[in-house]
């Protein structure tokens, strides 16, 4: 499943980041590695970008960039 | 004995408390300027303490040190090539593993690290202990306790820091990051090969240059092919051959496995020094979330903000910026009665005063605009702001943040340029300064009043209105030309991290305000004097008084009358006789200030540039004024009034006609103030937009693209109206 495709207050395991060049890597960077749990905890008024939660800080994401992020054990 | 001298730098993630510990440690001692030959800004102190010669740096905060971004770069070449003596890196002890993810980076660069975990307060408030013995046995370096935001800890820190670049003891080899063996085994082979090439002369540390090439690095490549250019494209192959192999060997970018295998390893480490806390933020900071970015109040409280600022900055500001032209007018006054009538008083007075009074006036905004950046950023509600309204920028090519900058245009263009500061990614901070002047600032509407006025009457709102549409739908325009012609690429990633609000701390809060102000006046001052220095001499020279007419003959003439006629009246008779030549006297003088611009050089480039303007229905008069607001918008409107012969005292309404009578439509009105809503910045937009894109291209290039939309659009406007018969 997609990152995207979660629902506000729903978290999962991160499988896969996809996608390619620096926003890959960035991603990566702000530690949302595979074996990460994430939380989504809102997404923004306008549905767009998404506040996540990751090893215990809050980062936004676009809903774009989510999408690359392939999750598993979503509850 | 005179103290020795040592370079710390202050390393640490965004958001880390980096800034305060720096602020803690200089005080008031601080050095801001920018990186050469970027906009970042870099701050420096200089301070005496334990016997030492300190040199405190402040890096930019960074999540790492890949060189993407300009801040990345900027705080890795430090590292590498001015190899301070020792470097603190600032670890948020509520955000451990993110925070040595960065630390880890710095440590594989060979350099004296020691670990500054601060806000460990806060992390045990969430039920979070960390073991800082245990860290500092586990990675062999030292770790210090630190509380930035109550100033404890920082002696400590000071003497550990001075302590490890005076120890002897060699670099610690052995507890930094270990890849896979697959990777370390191509490290190694990578770094023997560079070794053997080289005779070991390297531009950095081997083992780290080896870890960069199979990372794809383009600054190292760069680097080592003009530190060893026999060698280079050899070792550069080796490492293009390494990479192959490791990405076959694990199906992935060997970047990729590097960054996972790094957060592993400092998993590890996090398991052995944190007992665990909840992991999640339950926290004040995340209720104010709740509301702040509330599905349906988060707009209304962010607009009520950026409303309250725009209050504070311009109407409040008002205030002081009245008490400062006052002041200017009583100076001027004062240094004009001390200086004899000549070239000498009028370069003094309208040329040098008048062109730093200017500038000075518009300090009390920026001050204030700078105040409440500082509190959005400092609390943490700017991250927010970019949340909320990232998706509508995004349209138009731009971060969420570029919002902020393009709004407060529509005050005054200058603070809006600088609050361009704001963004990290260099593309999006030249893209918004580029479309910011298109946002109407406030020094536009006295044309606008003007104009619309005369010549649109009980519509005037709706033109003045339209015009603001104008410059935003331009705005827009340009923006998505520009992001895909110019400044292209791919949109830096959004990615941004929402820290926990804060309670800004006063101090902090002055010295970011205070910082931003002084580069402002020191660096628009001279550039501006210089701009109204010029555009007085074109508006005074030549003053050969080769005048058609003899208005000095002209009013003794009418004073002679005067006085014949005053000998044979009555008392009420002569008080009228007075008053008719006091008009006569005034009406000549502003005839032949009229006449003198119009001989000036300003004017004859008016007169040599009306081709120019004659297609946009707009006349000479029209070209010098709109030649004139170079200095400052509102300027337009009093040149007009000089040059259409109309005094400052006449009845409202006196200009509106003047202008009519010589030939003035609402067409061509229409078509003037849409020249004047796009045409080039004034000149303090001007200096703004070459001290923050750092460079005169893009400072010409804004004056050439703009004046050319304006030229366009007033032409489409004034052409379009005739072909339709609107005269």
């Amino acid at each position: 499943m997609r990152l995207s495709e979660l629902k506000q207050g729903q978290a999962a395991t991160v499988e896969r980041v996809g996608g390619s060049g620096i926003l890959r890597r960035r991603i990566l960077e702000m530690g949302i590695v595979k074996g990460a749990e994430i939380y989504v905890e809102k997404y923004a008024p306008l549905r767009d970008p998404v506040e996540l939660i990751v090893k215990g800080y809050h980062i936004s994401l676009r809903v774009e960039e989510a999408s690359q992020i392939e999750v598993v054990n979503v509850a | 004995m005179t103290p020795k001298h040592l370079t710390i730098a202050l390393a640490g993630n965004p958001n880390s408390g980096k800034t305060t510990i720096f602020n803690n440690l200089t005080g008031t001692r601080q050095k801001v300027g920018n990186w050469p030959g970027v906009t970042v800004e870099k701050k420096e102190g200089r301070i005496n303490r334990f016997g030492h010669d300190l040199t405190v740096v402040d890096l930019p905060g960074t999540y790492s040190l890949t060189p993407f971004s300009i801040e990345e770069v900027i705080a890795r070449n430090f590292l590498l090539d001015e190899t301070p003596d020792v470097v603190i890196v600032i670890i948020d002890a509520s955000n451990l593993e993110r925070s040595l993810y960065l630390a880890t980076q710095i440590r594989e660069l060979d350099c004296k690290v020691l670990f500054a975990l601060n806000m460990a307060d806060l992390a045990q408030a969430r039920g979070m202990k960390i073991d800082a013995r245990k860290m500092s046995t586990l990675l062999d370096l030292p770790v210090m306790f630190t509380v930035g935001n109550r100033n404890e800890g920082m002696d400590d820190l000071l003497r550990a820091a001075i302590d490890l670049a005076e120890s002897t003891a060699p670099l610690p080899r052995s507890r930094r990051v270990k890849y896979t063996h697959d990777i370390e085994e191509a490290v190694a082979r990578l770094r023997d090969f560079m070794l053997s090439r080289t005779d070991g002369n390297l531009p950095y540390p081997p083992r780290w240059t080896a870890i960069k090439l199979i990372e794809d690095d383009q600054i190292v490549q760069e680097r080592l092919t003009a530190a060893a250019p026999a060698a280079g494209p050899a070792i550069l192959e080796a490492g293009r051959a390494e990479r192959r192999h490791l990405a076959e060997r694990y199906d992935e970018d060997p970047q990729i496995v590097m960054t996972d295998e790094r957060y592993g390893f400092i998993a590890g480490i996090v398991r052995e020094v944190q007992s665990a806390g909840t992991r999640q933020r339950v926290d004040l900071s995340r209720t104010i979330d709740l509301v702040l970015t509330h599905r349906f109040f988060g707009f209304p409280i962010f607009v009520f903000f950026i409303w309250a600022m725009f209050q504070l900055t311009f109407t409040l500001g008002e205030y002081p910026v009245q008490w400062i032209e006052a002041g200017v007018k009583l100076f001027t006054k004062a240094v004009g009665g001390l200086l004899p009538q000549g070239e000498l008083r009028g370069l003094i007075l309208d040329g040098v005063i008048a062109g730093v009074g200017s500038v000075i006036v518009f300090l009390p905004n920026i001050l204030i605009l700078f105040l409440c950046i500082a509190i959005f950023e400092d609390t943490g509600y700017m991250a927010r702001s970019a949340f909320l309204m990232d998706r509508i920028m995004h349209l138009i090519g731009l971060h969420g943040k570029s919002f902020i900058p393009m709004l407060m245009g529509f005050g005054c263009n200058v603070p809006a340029i600088m609050a361009a500061r704001t963004l990290e990614s260099e593309k999006d901070r030249i893209l918004t300064i580029l479309i910011t002047p298109f946002m109407s600032c406030s020094a536009k509407l006295p044309v606008y009043v003007v104009l619309a006025g005369a010549f649109f009457g009980a519509h005037a709102g709706t033109v003045i209105f339209g015009l603001y549409l104008l410059g935003i739908a331009l705005s827009i325009l340009t923006g998505r030309l520009f992001r895909s012609t110019l400044l292209k690429g791919a949109d830096a990633p959004f990615v941004m991290e929402l820290p926990p609000y804060r309670m800004p701390m006063a101090k902090s809060l002055l010295i970011h305000m205070w910082d931003r102000s002084k580069i402002f006046l020191r660096k628009m001052g001279q550039v501006i004097l210089l701009g109204s220095v010029i555009i007085w001499a074109l508006s005074t020279f030549p003053r050969d008084g080769s005048l058609e007419r003899d208005y000095a003959a002209e009013i003794r003439q009418a004073g002679a009358a005067a006085e014949a006629r005053r000998t044979v009246a009555s008392d009420a008779e002569s008080r009228e006789i007075e008053e008719v030549y006091a008009e006569t006297v005034a009406a000549l003088r502003r005839l032949e200030k009229a006449d003198r611009t119009e001989n000036s050089l300003i004017g004859r480039i008016g007169r040599f540039v009306e081709p120019v303007f004659a297609p946009l229905g707009i006349d000479w008069r029209g070209g010098v004024a709109l030649l004139s607001g170079f200095v400052a918008k509102e300027i337009v409107v009093s040149t007009l009034g000089v040059l259409h012969a109309v005094g400052d005292g006449e009845d409202e309404g006196a200009l509106e006609k003047a202008l009519a009578e010589a030939g003035m439509t609402p067409l061509s009105a229409l078509s003037m103030m849409v020249f004047v809503l796009l045409y080039l910045p004034c000149l303090a937009t001007t200096a703004a937009i070459r001290r923050e894109t750092g460079s005169y291209r893009w400072m010409f290039f804004s004056i050439g693209y703009s004046t050319s939309v304006a030229w366009v659009a007033a032409f489409l406007v004034y052409q379009g109206g005739r072909l339709l018969g609107l005269a």
